[in-house]
C-alpha cells in the first residue's frame, strides 16, 4: 500500500499523500462501509402485504432471470440461483470485490397461503417483483351478526 | 419475521456529500467490483433499481462520482410487513488515478448493474519491444 506500484509512479511518489491514501483506507476498513460479507443474507427481501395478496421484492441485480428459480409451497416461496462474478478479460487483477456472487437461496414465509398457479414475477433494473395472490380459502370472512329477536 | 429485528444492509456512503440534499431520500454506497488488466480497469457498481437514464458519472479533478436516482417503490393497498432493505438513491466516489484516460471511460446499465470501462492512457499500456536480429 505504501510502495509505488509501478517505475513511473516513482519519480510522483509523495510521502505525505501516501499517508493520507492509507488513513483514507484505513478509515473505509473501519467505517463499517465494507461489509462483512459472511453474515450477509442476499438478496435482501421486501415483503409487502396487501388483502388479497402480497408482493415480494428482492434486490438481484445483474442475474439472468430465466436461471432464476421461484418456488411455491403453501405459505412459503423459496428463491434461488447464481450470480455470476465479474469479468474484466484476459489477465485480470482484482482490487476490490464487494458485490456477492455465486449460489443463493432464501426462503420466505408470508403470512398467508396463496394460489401457486397464479404466481406472477417480473424482472426489471436488477429487481424482482412476485405477486403471490391469496388462497381463497384463506382470504378473511367477514361473520354476520345476527340480531337477537 | 419481526419487522425491525434485522440490520438493513447497505452501508451509508463512505464520504460525506458536499451539499445536503433538499428530499429526505435515503443515500446508499453502492457495492462495487474492480478489476484491473493491462488495457485498462473494469468497474462493477450494483445499482439496483436504476437504468441508464437514473445514472450519473462524473469524473473531475481525478475523482470519479457516480449517481443513482431510484423512485421511491410504493405499493397501494400494500404493507410492508418484513423489510431488509430501503429503497433509496445511490452515491459513492472513487478516485481514478493518472494511468486512466478519463475521457475514454464507458458506462453501460444493464439489470441494474453499472459497468464501468477504463481505459489506460496509451503512456501507462504495457509494450512489447521485438529484439532486433543484429
Amino acid at each position: 500500500m505504501l510502495w509505488p506500484r509501478t517505475m513511473r509512479d516513482w519519480w510522483q511518489w509523495d510521502p505525505l499523500r501516501e499517508a493520507e491514501r492509507l488513513h483514507r483506507d484505513m478509515h473505509r476498513l473501519f467505517s463499517g462501509l465494507v461489509p462483512s460479507h459472511a453474515a450477509r443474507v442476499w438478496p435482501p427481501v421486501n415483503v409487502w402485504t396487501g388483502r388479497d395478496d402480497a408482493l415480494v421484492t428482492a434486490e438481484l441485480p445483474g442475474i439472468d432471470p430465466a436461471k432464476l428459480d421461484i418456488t411455491v409451497v403453501g405459505d412459503t416461496l423459496t428463491l434461488s440461483g447464481t450470480r455470476e462474478p465479474a469479468e474484466a478479460g484476459e489477465g485480470q487483477v482484482v482490487n476490490r470485490l464487494e458485490r456477492e456472487t455465486g449460489d443463493f437461496a432464501r426462503t420466505i414465509q408470508l403470512p398467508f397461503r396463496v394460489e401457486a398457479d397464479k404466481v406472477e414475477a417480473a424482472y426489471a433494473k436488477g429487481v424482482l417483483q412476485i405477486k403471490l395472490p391469496r388462497l381463497e380459502a384463506d382470504k378473511p370472512k367477514q361473520i354476520a351478526i345476527k340480531a337477537a329477536k | 419475521m419481526a419487522k425491525d429485528d434485522k440490520e438493513l444492509q447497505k452501508a451509508d456512503p463512505q464520504q460525506p456529500i458536499e451539499a445536503e440534499r433538499v428530499d429526505r431520500a435515503p443515500v446508499f454506497a453502492p457495492a462495487a467490483d474492480i478489476l484491473e488488466t493491462e488495457q485498462g480497469a473494469v468497474m462493477l457498481v450494483d445499482l439496483p433499481g436504476c437504468d441508464e437514464g437514473a445514472v450519473d458519472i462524473r469524473v473531475e479533478e481525478g475523482v470519479l462520482t457516480v449517481r443513482g436516482r431510484v423512485a421511491p417503490g410504493q405499493f397501494p393497498g400494500h404493507e410492508l410487513t418484513y423489510g431488509e432493505y430501503r429503497v433509496g438513491d445511490y452515491e459513492r466516489a472513487f478516485s481514478v488515478s493518472e494511468l486512466i484516460d478519463t475521457g475514454k471511460i464507458e458506462a453501460t446499465v444493464k439489470d441494474g448493474v453499472l459497468r464501468l470501462t477504463l481505459p489506460k492512457v496509451e503512456a501507462a499500456k504495457p509494450k512489447k519491444i521485438q529484439v532486433k536480429v543484429s
